[in-house]
């Protein structure tokens, strides 16, 4: 990398102070005031808005296999969603997800 | 009335799955920052500075790319622009701590702590302020602490981690055991959907816009299928 240290030094710089300034930018602002309903109702939605549009892609195009449809990790995600939605359960969602991904891949499918 | 320290515990113990998560996540960058000629303390005050494992990893690559400086930062930010809409909703359940507290609550935002915290504050609404506060810290403290650990310790040992362990596939599974759970009425569904559809559609578009453009379409649609809703029962 041909990128000097001062130049490193001040990207991590600018991504950090960048980046707490976007996380601060809301709650700097609102602070305690009483934001109207039809806002509030929009923010309940923030989580299920935000994970699947990180999470779709790295299914359906995983980085690991260049972007080619992979069927354990499908199946794997698959399998966390459906025990996730059914339990509610962190822990057992993620390894039922992760006992999938690792019989598929290493059993051979 | 229960204590805010019993909280805290509360949320360091809802946290803990993603610190089994988090630790490879963390070694993984540290790897990557160290193949890229950063040093152990570089990789690890970059980590404990940013604590954002997707705006890093984009950092990282676009500086292997030889990318301006300036261009390095500005698109590590837009891959972070999301948490502009975390700090929005947790400004709703957190806007009335004091500002120094505040500015904290924002320096330790992530994705999994945010989303522990708002669906126990969709929950329990009734919290208080300092039980809120309690719990929001011990989702996020200790998570961000080993992502920074992780780094470090990845940065120290240097060495590529072996393919069949299939790291890459670590986040995704636990992101969706974390949203899981609020896919449980209509509203949520359409916008889990639609937001998933969406980033599919617009994978191709640079710098993460396309992951902005789908959570704005999904908050727009799931808000107004609540409120047709309501308008119905």
């Amino acid at each position: 990398m041909s990128i000097t240290t001062a130049e490193l030094w001040f990207a991590i710089a600018g991504l950090a102070f960048g980046s707490w300034l976007l996380r601060f930018s809301f709650l700097g602002i609102i602070g305690n005031a009483e934001l109207p309903e039809w806002i509030t109702r929009h923010l309940r939605y923030t989580l299920v808005a935000v994970l699947p549009g990180i999470i779709a892609p790295l299914v359906f195009m995983p980085q690991a296999t260049d972007g080619a449809f992979d069927l354990p990790r499908f199946s794997a995600a698959l399998i966390t969603l459906l025990v996730g939605v059914w339990r509610g359960n962190l822990l057992l969602a993620i390894g039922a997800g992760g006992v999938t991904l690792y019989s598929m891949l290493n059993f051979g499918f | 009335m229960q204590s805010s320290r019993h909280d805290f515990w509360a949320g360091l113990w809802g946290a803990l799955p993603f610190c089994v998560v988090v630790a490879p996540y963390g070694i993984v960058f540290g790897v990557l920052a160290a193949e890229s000629g950063l040093d152990i303390l570089t990789a690890t005050a970059f980590s404990m500075a940013v604590i954002a494992g997707a705006a890093q990893f984009t950092a990282l690559s676009l500086m292997q790319d030889q990318a301006p400086v300036l261009i390095v930062i500005i698109v590590g930010l837009a891959v972070n622009l999301r948490m502009a809409l975390y700090s929005a909703t947790l400004a709703t359940h957190l806007g009335a701590a004091r500002f120094w507290t505040r500015a904290f609550v924002a320096y330790a935002i992530l994705d999994h702590s945010f989303a522990l915290a708002d669906q126990k504050f969709q929950n329990e609404p009734d919290m208080s302020l300092s039980r809120k506060l309690g719990f929001y810290f011990g989702a996020t403290s200790l998570v961000a602490v080993i992502w920074v650990v992780g780094t470090g310790f990845g940065a120290w040992l240097g060495a590529q981690i072996p393919d069949w362990l299939a790291l890459d596939f670590a986040m995704p599974i636990a992101f969706i055991a974390l949203v899981a759970p609020a896919l449980r009425s209509l509203p949520h569904v359409s916008a889990a959907f639609t937001a998933a559809t969406l980033s599919l559609l617009l994978a191709p578009v640079p710098y993460g816009l396309g992951l902005i453009i789908s959570a704005l379409v999904a908050l727009l649609l799931g808000a107004e299928v609540e409120r047709r809703m309501r308008g119905t029962s």
